[in-house]
């Protein structure tokens, strides 16, 4: 079992449903976030380009967050998501500055804390929250080894990139241009 | 006991009364060793509790469930799927509802306006003293001038019940800033073509449509959550979009024509795409033979509008209007040229509509898949009352001498009636104002507070401490959404349905739901009779009832459909009547004739801007509901300012960094409050600015949002007023930069 | 025009609008690191050689600052914790992928065996503090002292200490060369920071590491001959530190486009001044020449050079750490 996300480009419209549904979700503390939203504006007026794209923790295949802790409270469970247990967390900072996404934040309560791809959810079958919620259907989540999920079908069908593949992390959330 | 001396009605600040919970939490415990960490479980979705209800952030009203964390406290608000305004899926607004409850600078008892020591106080008063003072100040009015000079002025769903509250007391003067400040214009231009408004949500078949036509339309910006949704559909099937923006708004950005025209030349790109429609023979012959009246009259009218005219007025490329225009025939009938929601842009904004409501004719798209359906709704019974008392006189007497197509009461025109000028017989003395920011959503501040000087009852009712409660007699602080029953929420769609808004959680503080302060008032006035129910739970039990279902199966569902009685679309050929003087779409309105307006819409200039000064446009962010969620927590982690956006052109005139702070001046002398954040984009033309509405509060006690961004609407201070239903058109400001602090003089150490 | 933004979300504090994780914890830990590491290995690799004569300060009394600086270095490390109660779970498991927990496991081998190569010359640093106007730490040192002999497990630990002494050098020769290593290493394991991104941090941060050894032990030399020698070694080591720095800017620029970006930090960027003007020119480059001038006979103070070199090794981690912070893959 391999989880991914896939955000579709040329629906997002930035509305950052998916921001405020996991701070609901996830009792995200207000000024925190585990996801955003980025926005690209390019050329001269009237010819121009916009891209907004729903961006979070990337869950790689290849983990230098997970790697870098000390202290083994990064950890990667079934199906590749990358967790961090409060309670083994020393709060060093490393996995944030191991992250080329910067995905990563320090919790008030002193732990580093992140996108869970809403295990507690994904794992009964559920979406995650930002994905359920999403009002334009732009996210999608499934297992890449199911080649009838969500994703794995928008994967065969659509274009695609990710972010910074030349960190060499192995993304798991597919932007769909 | 001189009231009037009391109640000057200037501004007075709310003494921060009670101490808002400090939730903060405490940074130096966590440092202390041996410190645990929190760790919040997720919670169980299907063991949580939760209850029905309906979005009370915007006017889209979406349904959904609250749902209760494992303490039984509020944790967050799902949409609910069988509802066709959410289909399951709440928008940011939504979602960060949970805010609106948690927010700790909420109003928390009654208050009342009391002089004291010298000066203007609010005093903590009881529910009971703060209501019979507004029902003996009620009798005395009616004693005075008469019931009818009470108005009720409301944007909430609260309305409703001091809506029969007033009308049982006697008075018909009702209105919603909603009408003359933001949709009007569009009703009147579909009633005058169709026979029928608009209404919301539109009944835009956006979701099969193969082409649609934005002019000014910032969907996905503007979160109108149904209609977002269908757009993502049509995108999805790679429908074509047309935007007419001269911002390069979100959906601009995903649309196959861009036309970035000049500002307030719409009616001129309308007018050539009519013409282009009429004249290459692209127009449904058929549709518009069948049901369209004055066709020929309106191919002479458009004769000379060609796209090369438009171009000389629009900066638009003839070919794109040509193109575009080929691209709209050949979808049609799956295309729609949408209505917009905000219309009151330039004082000729029925006109423009009428124009669209043409160009959908002309396609064939109303009444057709992918083009317009026929929504239908369900009718709510009243709950068993006598007959209203009959008023002397209404705000048509007012408004329809001069707006003889206004739909409904105007807010702007019952204010007018307040001021002291109004040498007329019909004079409106008090205000029972509901969810309403009037000073914000008003055009021209000053003459709202003047009016207001000259009242002798101003009521507030609210959740929060917008500017408008600084202004009251009383203030009456209203418990949220998610703490209360509120009326059925009964929309017209494709389908009727209704939904059930209940409390998830005991109103926090000394608020109060609207139907218990509303029953309350009725029983001070004598006019119990009206509200023949114990609570709120039997009198929407009952109108349940009679609809075919029950509160206890609502409280279940949440949201109920039922079967249609219509057809959604006209068959080919099928026979129909609209509601006109012809029974036909009027392409030539008889009815706007025979009032002594234009039957066809005309093109006419507007003001453009003058050296250094920017057309002020102002728009709207998906994450905020203009004023009203300015200070929700949740929102404004979202988002928590606005910037003023400025061509990068312009900036380097101006010397502009990004985030540099400037004060902007309208062509009036006025100047914003505060400062405003510069945003150098791209996305903006050279002859304008944008700013998202709904910042900039300043009032002290909204402490989430006090001074953060401008407010635009202090600088609309030129209004141009439709002639055919009285709209308050507002795009015709302009703005300059000021780099200075310009109130540093003022400011007394 | 090109702009990027975040709509919504983040704009969260240490990570927006540049990561700002580690404060001076980290850069002070790192040079402690460093300098422990510099005074370990002189004190091993001369011992080895038999030079204990030659270099008695090298040897004897200037390892004893090594467990002072290592024990400033984890109060260092635990107060950049956000969790710092939570400490002791670093010594709970081994990760050898991390080099934090390779760092934590590394200094605390190294603690015990830094403590007990002083022991072995207790007597010598008794001597050694007896010269001193200030004689608290002459006192203190007679009656640990007398402790020795008083209580029979750290007297024999003492007698231990000297009989390994051999072992013990070959040992801490080892984890010197870790841990100075180990300093860069911290860094250069972060592929997500550009500017850390590179091996070539591991070898400068030793080197560094060593030159502030080199220099704190020719600061505090008595014997001229060594002063001498351990300026020598100063030298070198600041000519093969310069050298390594080059060759970083030369890998960075013709490197990915991120990297270019990092380069571009100290090629003109904000940290141009504080790199070249204060670390090589002043803390490298103006002690090399006094060195230089020194060893052809003016007289110049030695402290003058030492001071710029310690400054210099500390400043260079600082602003490594903070630059690289700054260097992201995206936004």
């Amino acid at each position: 079992m391999r989880y991914a996300m896939t955000m579709d480009i040329k629906k997002c419209v930035g509305c950052s449903d998916c921001v405020v549904a996991c701070q609901t979700e996830n009792n995200v503390p207000i000024g925190f976030c585990r996801d955003w939203i980025v926005e690209n504006v390019d050329g001269t007026y009237p010819n121009l380009e916009l891209e907004i794209r729903s961006e979070r923790c990337n869950h790689c295949d290849d983990t230098p967050c997970v790697r870098t802790c000390p202290t083994g409270a990064s950890h990667v469970i079934e199906g590749g998501i990358v967790k961090v247990t409060p309670i083994e967390c020393i709060g060093c900072g490393a996995c944030i500055q191991a992250c080329p996404y910067d995905a990563r934040y320090f919790h008030p309560d002193g732990y580093v804390d992140k996108c869970t791809f809403c295990d507690h959810r994904v794992t009964k079958g559920q979406d995650t929250a930002c994905v359920s919620v999403c009002p334009t259907k732009s996210l999608a989540f499934g297992d890449l080894d199911d080649p009838n999920s969500p994703v794995s079908i928008l994967l065969r069908e659509r274009k695609w990139k990710v972010n910074a593949p030349e960190a060499g992390t192995k993304p798991q959330v597919y932007f769909l241009t | 006991m001189s009231i009037k001396k009391t109640s000057r009605r200037d501004f007075i600040k709310i003494s921060a009364a009670g101490t808002a919970g400090l939730a903060l939490a405490n940074p130096v415990l966590n440092w202390v060793p041996g410190f645990l960490p929190k760790h919040e479980k997720p919670l169980d979705e299907s063991k949580a509790k939760r209850f029905p209800t309906f979005c009370e952030v915007c006017f889209w009203k979406c349904a959904g469930f609250t749902y209760l964390n494992n303490e039984g406290k509020i944790q967050k608000i799902i949409g609910n799927e069988d509802d066709p305004h959410s289909n399951g899926r709440f928008c940011p607004r939504g979602t960060g509802g949970v805010g609106m409850y948690y927010d700790n600078d909420r109003l928390k008892k009654p208050l009342m306006r009391v002089f004291e020591d010298g000066e203007n106080k609010f005093k903590e008063v009881s529910w009971e003293v703060a209501l019979d003072f507004i029902a003996d100040k009620m009798k005395v009015i009616a004693k005075d001038h008469g019931p009818e000079s009470m108005a009720l002025l409301y944007h909430a769903s609260s309305g409703s019940y001091f809506k029969h509250l007033l009308k049982a007391y006697g008075s018909k003067n009702i209105a919603k800033p909603s009408y003359a400040q933001c949709l009007g214009p569009r009703e009147a231009g579909f009633v005058a073509t169709y026979g029928a408004g608009i209404s919301s949500p539109e009944p835009t078949d956006v979701k099969n449509t193969k082409c649609l036509v934005l002019i000014g339309n910032h969907v996905g910006e503007n979160m109108h959550n149904g209609y977002v949704q269908e757009v993502s559909e049509a995108i999805d099937r790679g429908a074509s979009i047309i935007t007419v923006d001269p911002r390069f708004s979100t959906i601009a950005s995903k649309s196959k024509f861009w036309l970035p025209i000049k500002p307030a030349t719409d009616l001129a790109l309308l007018l050539s795409w009519i013409h282009v429609l009429i004249y290459d023979d692209l127009y449904d012959k058929k549709y518009v033979e069948q049901y369209a009246f004055g066709f020929d009259e309106l191919k002479a009218h458009v004769k000379n509008f060609t796209p090369e005219w438009a171009y000389t007025k629009t900066d638009i490329n003839p070919e794109d209007i040509r193109d575009s225009a080929y691209e709209m025939a050949k979808a049609a009938p799956a295309a729609i040229v949408h209505p917009g929601r905000h219309t009151t842009w330039y004082g000729d904004d029925t006109q423009r509509t009428r124009a669209i409501a043409i160009l959908n004719a002309l396609l064939g798209s109303y009444g057709k898949k992918g083009g317009w359906y026929f929504a239908e709704k369900k009718k709510v019974p009243q709950y068993p009352a006598p007959a209203y008392p009959h008023p002397q006189w209404t705000w048509k007497e007012i408004t329809r001498p001069t707006y003889k197509s206004a739909g409904t009461g105007l807010a702007n025109d019952l204010i007018k009636a307040s001021l002291p000028s109004n040498q007329s017989e019909h004079k409106i003395k008090g205000w029972l104002v509901v969810g309403t920011n009037l000073l914000s959503t008003i055009p021209d501040k000053n003459q709202t507070l003047a009016a207001i000087k000259n009242l002798e009852l101003m009521v507030v009712v609210d959740t929060m401490p917008m500017e408008i409660t600084g202004y009251a007699d009383i203030i009456l602080p209203e418990c949220t959404y998610l703490e209360r029953y509120d009326d059925i929420r009964s929309s017209q769609h494709r389908y009727p349905n209704i939904a059930l808004r209940m409390p998830a959680a005991e109103p926090r503080w000394d608020t109060k739901p609207g139907w218990w302060m509303a029953k309350e008032l009725a029983s001070r006035l004598k006019l119990g009779k009206y509200f023949r129910w114990e609570n709120v739970e039997e009198e929407l039990d009952w109108k349940f009832k009679q609809m075919g279902t029950s509160l206890e199966e609502m409280k279940k569902i949440g949201v109920k459909i039922f079967d249609k009685e219509k057809d959604l679309y006209l068959d080919e050929g099928e026979e129909h009547f609209f509601n006109t003087d012809t029974g036909k779409i009027e392409l030539y309105s008889l009815d706007l004739e025979a009032k002594g307006y234009d039957p066809m819409p005309k093109y006419t200039e507007h003001a453009q801007p003058d050296e250094n000064f920017y057309r002020l446009i102002y728009g709207r962010a998906p994450m905020h509901t203009f004023g009203r969620t300015s200070n929700n927590p949740n929102l404004v982690d979202l988002m928590e300012e606005n910037k003023v956006w400025v061509n990068p052109k312009v900036a380097k005139i101006w010397g502009l960094e990004p985030d540099q702070e400037v004060w902007l001046e309208n062509q009036d002398g006025v100047i914003s409050t505060f400062s405003i954040k510069v945003r150098v984009t791209e996305r903006i033309r050279h002859d304008s600015v944008y700013i998202i509405h709904g910042f900039g509060k300043s009032n002290k006690l909204l402490t989430n949002c006090y001074g953060k961004g401008i407010d635009d609407s202090e600088l609309i201070t030129r209004i141009k007023i439709d002639p055919i239903m009285g709209g308050t058109g507002m795009r015709e400001n302009f703005v300059t930069f000021l780099l200075e602090n310009p109130h540093k003089k003022e400011v007394k150490s | 025009m090109k702009e990027e933004l975040f709509i919504s979300g983040r704009d969260i504090p240490f990570i927006d609008p540049v990561l700002n994780v580690w404060h001076w914890q980290i850069p002070l830990y790192l040079f402690v690191g460093g300098l422990a590491a510099g005074l370990i290995f002189f004190a091993s690799y001369f011992y080895l050689k038999g030079k204990e004569k030659e270099y008695p300060m090298a040897i004897k009394i200037a390892p004893l600052l090594a467990p002072i600086v290592i024990v400033l270095g984890l109060i260092a490390l635990i107060l950049d914790l956000r969790h710092p109660a939570y400490f002791w779970q670093l010594y709970t498991t081994i990760r050898l992928d991390s080099p934090m927990s390779w760092g934590a496991w590394t200094l605390g081998a190294i603690m015990p065996l830094s403590i007990l190569w002083p022991l072995s010359y207790i007597q010598d640093i008794k001597n050694y503090f007896g010269d001193w106007t200030f004689k608290m730490p002459y006192k203190l040192l007679v009656w640990f002292i007398k402790m020795i002999d008083r209580y029979w497990i750290i007297k024999w630990v003492y007698e231990l200490s000297i009989k390994f002494r051999k072992p013990i050098a070959i040992t801490n020769l080892i984890l010197a060369i870790i841990l100075g290593v180990y300093t860069g290493i911290l860094l250069s394991a972060f592929n997500a920071r550009p500017l850390w991104n590179t091996s070539i941090l591991g070898p400068l941060f030793l080197v560094s590491g060593l030159s502030t050894g080199a220099a704190t032990i020719m600061w505090m030399a008595k014997d001229h001959h060594e002063k001498i020698a351990f300026s020598k070694i100063d030298l070198l080591l600041i000519a093969v530190e310069i050298f390594f720095i080059v060759h970083m800017f030369m890998g960075f620029l013709a490197s990915s486009e991120v990297q270019q970006e990092a380069a571009a930090l100290f090629l003109g960027g904000e940290f141009t001044a504080v790199f070249w003007g204060f670390f090589v020119t002043i803390g490298l480059v103006f002690p090399a020449i006094l060195e230089i001038m020194e060893l052809n006979g003016f007289k110049i103070p030695i402290s003058i050079p030492a001071f710029f070199i310690l400054f210099g090794g500390a400043l260079f981690r600082f602003i490594m750490v903070d630059a690289g912070q700054i260097t992201r893959f995206l936004y």
